[in-house]
């Protein structure tokens, strides 16, 4: 029911694991199955330098964690904020339609802590 | 253990056929594949040997020949129950009971039922995941001419009361019968209870109890409706006369054959097998508890509470289909309760009936025992389960 790509993700996830002193917190929960994800980064000159995540959920959840993770690392914040879900799925060689949603968690939690990043930014006066 | 050598513990899924199941069942493939319903020598070798099969089915139920209609399984045995008998005693009343942790083909049937305006009652169970004898009598009212509960639930184990609930059925029938109250069936869906217990309709007092092959090494598509003498129930699939008009369609010959001889042999093994599988169940249980910390047991643990092969423990903080997957990779077949394997996305309602807390559901793992499982095969699982729980542990964001 898995791409290999998926499998290879959910087996060896990239950025996984908690961060120290993150610049910004993404944290979303998944209503339809009780999944939650937690998304770290850190950022300079408005680039994602580091990102990490921590998820509770299938193997579709933790593959599209891992994946954009991935995905967003090294970009602009501009460019990161435009990953969508169907990014990751596509860079995941696709998901079963029954796991579609646990990409939207993914593509939440990014834009959750990019915009947490922005706000303590604001609140700075930075 | 080899690296390719693969361990099933999903027995309560499907089984495999016994060899001595299929060695009856392959001439009626080829060489007696005669049609039951035809006059001639092809058709009425077919017929003996499944008039041989349905005798075995009666004598193991202590029914009698013409009580046993043989189905596509218990699926199709269910709908003919809940909708058969609620459609022909429609003038008679409109009620039925059933419990909350049933198998789906009851349960939709029951949600169906009621669109089309009958009325249900889904009984609640305990932690253990037990139907109460004194929740069915209370249910019970003028209208009610069904009460349907399982002997055995699927995902945990939680064997019914159903010894005790046939006794309160037939007390209240008498009374009935006075009061000039409609009859109440009472019906057994006993496909997890016939390896381990016992099944003889008239010590359970039920009036209908439906079994299925492929859960104790017989065939898959294959199951039985046992309908005792007398009980009215409108025919769903109609069509010719086979089944004495109950079941209509062409018989599933080799099927027939291969679920009367595996019911033989599960009947003959019974105890044999029940305490081996029950000391194997014990055994991993005791070795969860010991070597992984913050489990759950969510099966009775007692041999006449649960049924002696099924265990289905929590692991919070791992998520039940990640668990699947990474057994699969070791080559263990489990299953899970989790939402996130549900198409619907929903978690497991016996979970959810037994009052397990949506994080509990989310992580719960069946491990579901058969005859031919051994302790080195646990050891090989516990080399593995501590491992991929607490790897899943640490990708969680909740500690
Ligand atoms: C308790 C219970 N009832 C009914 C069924 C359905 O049986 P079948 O697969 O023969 O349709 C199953 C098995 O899936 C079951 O476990
Ligand atoms: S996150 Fe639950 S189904 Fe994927």
């Amino acid at each position: 029911m898995y791409t290999k790509e998926v499998l290879a993700h959910f087996t060896n996830p990239k950025n996984m694991g908690k961060m120290k002193n993150p610049d910004g917190v993404g944290d979303v929960g998944n209503l339809r199955c009780g999944d939650i994800m937690k998304l770290y980064i850190k950022v300079k000159n408005d680039k994602i330098k580091d990102i990490k995540f921590e998820t509770l959920g299938c193997a579709a959840a933790i593959a599209t964690s891992s994946m954009i993770t991935d995905l967003a690392k090294g970009k602009t914040l501009v460019e990161a904020k435009k990953i969508s879900n169907k990014d990751v799925a596509v860079a995941l060689k696709g998901l079963p339609s029954a796991k579609m949603h646990c990409s939207n968690l993914a593509a939440d939690a990014l834009a959750n802590a990019i915009e947490n990043y922005q706000k303590k930014k604001n609140k700075n006066g930075k | 253990m080899t690296a390719n050598s693969r361990i099933y513990l999903d027995h309560s899924a499907t089984t495999p056929l016994d060899p001595k199941a299929l060695r009856k069942m392959q001439p009626y493939f080829t060489e007696k594949f005669g049609n039951p319903a035809s006059i001639h020598t092809y058709g009425q070798e077919a017929l003996k040997a499944v008039d041989e099969a349905r005798e075995a089915v009666a004598e193991f139920l202590d029914a009698t020949n013409s009580e046993i209609f043989f189905t596509s399984g218990a699926t199709e045995a269910n709908n003919m129950v809940l909708r058969g008998t609620m459609e022909k005693r429609i003038e008679e009343g409109n009620h039925f009971i059933t419990s909350k942790i049933e198998h789906p083909s009851i349960l939709e049937t029951a949600r169906s039922l009621e669109k089309d305006g009958f009325m249900a009652s889904y009984l609640p169970v305990d932690k253990e995941g037990r139907v109460s004898k004194e929740s069915v009598q209370k249910a019970i009212t003028k209208k009610t001419v069904l009460v349907s509960i399982m002997y055995a639930n699927n995902e945990v184990g939680a064997i019914q009361p159903i010894k005790e609930i046939g006794k309160l059925i037939r007390k209240e029938n008498k009374k009935r019968l006075k009061e000039g109250l409609p009859e109440i069936y009472f019906h057994v869906d006993a496909v997890q209870g016939i390896n381990f217990l016992d099944c003889s309709v008239k010590r359970l007092r039920c009036h209908l109890l439906s079994l299925s092959g492929h859960k104790f090494y017989g065939p898959k598509g294959i199951g039985v409706l046992y309908k005792q003498e007398g009980v009215a129930l409108k025919a769903q699939a109609t069509g010719g006369h086979q089944e004495r008009n109950v079941r209509a369609g062409t018989s599933n010959v080799p099927g027939i054959i291969g679920l009367a001889e595996a019911l033989k042999i599960a009947n003959k093994n019974r105890e044999k097998s029940s305490a081996k599988v029950f000391e194997l169940k014990k055994y991993l249980i005791q070795k969860i508890k010991d070597q992984i910390p913050n489990i759950k047991v969510n099966s009775p643990e007692s041999d006449n509470k649960g049924l002696p092969n099924i265990a289905n423990i929590s692991f919070p903080g791992a998520e039940g289909e990640s668990i699947l997957l990474k057994l699969d990779f070791a080559g263990i077949a489990v299953s899970t309760g989790s939402a996130c394997s549900s198409t619907s996305l929903e978690p497991s309602h016996v979970l959810l009936a037994q009052r397990l807390t949506f994080k509990e559901a989310h992580s719960s793992v069946r491990f579901s025992l058969g005859k031919h499982n051994t302790k080195k095969e646990i050891n090989y699982l516990m080399k593995h389960l501590p491992k991929i729980i607490e790897d899943l542990r640490k990708m969680s964001p909740i500690k």
